[in-house]
């Protein structure tokens, strides 16, 4: 089928609306009225609007923002509520824990001066700024593929075609998604961007980097009684329901309104096959430390979202010709400090600072950023990503009390700065032992309470996707579930996938893997995790997915 | 012909409806926000009249803040010509909504003034009845079909016994139900130029209108919470589960 496509063209076109794809583009916008001249800067977000596909827990530094925009106050960002006290717990069990004593808390896990904030409003909030700057921001709009001319330059993207159905051909109402083309395109997609892992496959960016390790982070909104709400409270946790082979971290914030955000974030090396995730979230909230303040609430949402979380080591190249990763389709997350935003939001602002000076020199566009790179490595942000480079290597590798220890250590004495490197070469998938020789898991039924089923969870992050178009998420082998996965892990996918995607489905001898793609939540966890790598996560209909509200 | 289309922006139909917690009101914060569902079809059956050739201009228009524009900029990029925006902050009932938009119809003269049957919102269903009453308009509520042919309108609207198809004379009012048309997908050009297109904002004082709340919300609540269901085995199962009941 050839379409015809309308084409845009724009100096720098930037796929994704979180933190670092927003702060890149006011970055442009800001720097382009400084120097009295024009820079075409457009925007596209497959969430249905700007934050609806924005998930984090957050704890934020406000050192990037501040660079961005001084005034930001003055400007109403929505950061309301600052951190008055951390609690550290590691959880020895179901009903014990330990509260780590401050002096043992890691440096980098103290919180004092950032702020609990919802990163999703923090997002509207930007892309507010960002279209006032003369951003033109698109949501509902998916980046379906990078356009690479004959040379391997990338050009821009294209967005995905509207109105196609479930076996691909159009439908009434077809529209061809149209070419945004642009001298530079920045690609902000978050954690496992599907344009992001072909951009890294294709230009080898990965080379010589430790493999990109993953978590899952599932995450709650609750409104709880007032009574039991400490606005600004941090609770940090490890160990329980986790362990040392399937490591892990646990969070509850206390935010404004009487809101409390509990969270599990479980590593994706995780081994056991039998684990979920999920289950294992809707049992940390059965610990006293969390049931404290949950009992007698009511959770308002719902929703998960994989996380980069390979820091300094696993850091791609970040420039290709014609465009750069940025935030965590590079992956600049700082582990240590368990925050990902401002590190995000610097590096757009660094990426936006290569392309202006490259635009400002009279440039065409389509070269290589490589100002981009070098200024990155004369930034705080390398200094911090560098000083946290072994943060999770060591807990992978020792576990959380050992690894924790030693984390205390490179973090307290030597500020980051030990003369050693440590690494983590195994990639999450090949991490998960034979379910023969694992401990299959008995989970506890939700109460309905505190703990509550997949399908009435998934509910609750307003997902949807129009029903009628291709599967979105799509199998290299369609044998490799039943006739591999199932016999050699039990199909991990049907646990470890947040919102009931995957599912195995009739009697022994005739199973069937069944997708309900519908469900996806774009967490992008099966891309990550499937120990076969059969399972490629692209882009739905533009505006499809979760529509998440203060997430 | 010129035809106006009252357009209402509403929390959007995806999203969990979460109340606030003293009961005044539903949480709109921070909460997506479209164009109302059935305002959406009516704005697609104006384009397809004007791409009929039935209708020459379309005008949107909406009653709200400043966030309101989004809505009509989604209307423009549908195909309305141009977009009024009467700019409002604080809470619009529907009678005074009906005011302003038969203000409106007096300044715009339209041939045709489209509206969704009803908004998800509030669901209050009247406001299109409203302005016919007060402009002595006829109407036709719940269309799932419009044809015009020179100065009247063939409309079918769905009743409970069947379809019954009126004609009315144009001017008219005409609500549209859901099975009308299917709206198009927003094409990335089209909302690209939706940008610059015109879009007038006037007050409802200067439209010569009072706004006078005639309703006040007491308490919003959830609906009562479903029970669990209990599976049986048997018919007989069944019946001695809705004898205990006192059902049967």
């Amino acid at each position: 089928m050839s379409v015809q496509r309308d084409v845009m063209e724009y100096d720098v076109v930037i796929v994704g609306g979180g933190p670092a794809g927003l702060s890149a583009a006011c970055r442009l916008k800001q720097k382009a009225a400084e120097a009295g001249k024009e820079i075409g800067v457009c925007l596209v977000e497959k969430g249905s609007e700007v934050g609806a596909h924005i998930l984090s827990g957050a704890v934020f530094e406000t050192r990037a923002l501040d660079e961005l925009f001084p005034d930001w106050k003055e400007k109403g960002a929505p950061l309301k509520t600052p951190v008055k006290r951390d609690d550290v717990y590691f959880f020895l069990g179901e009903q014990s824990a330990f509260k780590m004593p401050n002096l043992f808390v890691p440096k980098t896990m103290h919180n004092e001066g950032n702020y609990i904030i919802s990163l999703g409003n923090l997002c509207r909030w930007l892309g507010t700024q960002a279209e006032t700057l003369g951003v033109e921001i698109y949501p509902g709009f998916a980046a379906q593929e990078a356009i690479i001319d004959e040379q391997g330059v990338v050009r821009g993207v294209v967005i995905g075609d509207m109105g196609v159905d479930r076996e691909g051909k159009p439908k009434d109402g077809y529209t061809p998604g149209m070419e945004l083309r642009a001298k530079y395109t920045l690609f902000a997609e978050g954690c496992r961007g599907h344009l992001g892992k072909r951009l890294i496959a294709r230009y080898k960016l990965a080379e010589g980097a430790d493999p990109q390790h993953y978590g899952i982070g599932i995450k709650e909104i609750w409104r709880v009684d007032p009574a039991k709400h400490q606005p600004g409270l941090v609770v940090h946790g490890a160990g329980w329901p986790l362990d040392n082979a399937n490591p892990g971290g646990s969070f509850l914030y206390h935010l404004e309104d009487n809101q409390v955000v509990v969270g599990l974030i479980v590593d994706l090396s995780y081994s056991n096959p039998y684990l979920s995730p999920f289950d294992e979230f809707q049992r940390f909230k059965h610990h006293p430390v969390v049931k404290q303040y949950l009992e007698g609430g009511q959770r308002v949402s719902y929703g998960a979202r994989a996380i980069t979380k390979g820091g300094f080591n696993s850091l791609p190249k970040m420039v290709f010709p014609g465009g750069a990763l940025i935030g965590c389709d590079a992956g600049t997350l700082n582990f240590a400090k368990i925050k990902g935003s401002h590190t995000a939001m610097k590096s757009g602002m660094l990426a936006a600072d290569a392309v202006v000076e490259k635009l400002f020199a009279g440039a065409e566009g389509g070269d290589v950023l490589e100002n981009y790179p070098a200024a990155f490595k004369a930034s705080w942000l390398y200094d911090e990503l560098y000083r946290s480079r072994n943060f999770g290597a060591w807990l992978h590798k020792l576990g959380a009390i050992v690894g924790g220890a030693i984390n205390y250590i490179e973090q307290n004495w030597f500020k980051g700065r030990a003369p050693w490197t440590v690494h983590d070469r195994k990639p999450d998938h090949l991490c998960l032992k034979p379910a023969a020789e694992s401990r299959s898991i008995e989970y506890p039924k939700p109460d309905g309470k505190l703990s509550f089923d997949k399908l009435s969870s998934v509910f609750l992050s307003s997902t949807n996707h129009e029903e009628d178009q291709p599967v979105h998420l799509k199998l290299a082998d369609p044998s490799v579930p039943i006739g591999k996965n199932l016999p050699l892990y039990d199909e991990p996918a049907q646990r470890y996938c947040p919102a009931g995607v995957y599912e195995v489905v009739g009697e022994a001898g005739a199973r069937r893997f069944q997708i309900n793609a519908q469900n996806c939540v774009h967490c992008k966890t099966c891309d990550i995790k499937d120990p076969a790598q059969n399972i490629t996560w692209v882009a739905p209909e533009g505006g499809g997915g979760p529509n998440y509200a203060n997430m | 012909m010129k035809a106006l289309v009252s357009v209402k922006r509403v929390v959007d139909f995806n999203v969990r409806i979460q109340l606030k917690p003293d009961g005044s009101g539903v949480i709109t914060d921070g909460v997506k926000h479209s164009m109302n569902p059935f305002d959406e079809i009516a704005m697609e059956e104006a384009v397809r009249l004007k791409e009929k050739g039935k209708v020459t201009e379309i005008v949107a228009v909406t009653i709200g803040g400043a966030k309101c524009e989004e809505t009509l900029r989604t209307a423009l990029a549908f195909g309305a010509d141009r977009a009024i925006h009467v700019k409002e902050e604080g809470e619009v009932q529907p009678l005074t909504s009906a005011r302003v938009l038969a203000a409106l119809f007096k300044k715009e003269t339209p041939g045709l003034f489209l509206f969704g049957k009803q908004a998800i919102d509030d669901d209050a269903n009247q406001t299109g009845q409203m302005v016919a009453a007060l402009l002595d308009l006829p109407q036709a509520t719940f269309a799932s079909k419009v044809e015009l042919d020179g100065n009247k309108a063939q409309v079918t609207r769905e009743i409970d016994a069947g379809l019954e198809t009126l004609e009315v004379d144009l001017p008219a009012v005409v609500t549209t139900d859901l099975r009308l048309n299917e709206p198009r997908y927003l094409k990335l050009p089209d909302i690209m130029k939706a940008k610059k297109k015109p879009v007038e904002s006037v007050t409802i004082a200067q439209l010569g209108v009072q706004a006078a709340p005639a309703i006040k919300t007491v308490k919003t609540s959830a609906p009562p919470t479903r029970s669990k269901g209990v599976m049986v085995k048997t018919v007989d199962e069944l019946i001695a589960a809705l004898k205990q009941k006192g059902l049967v």
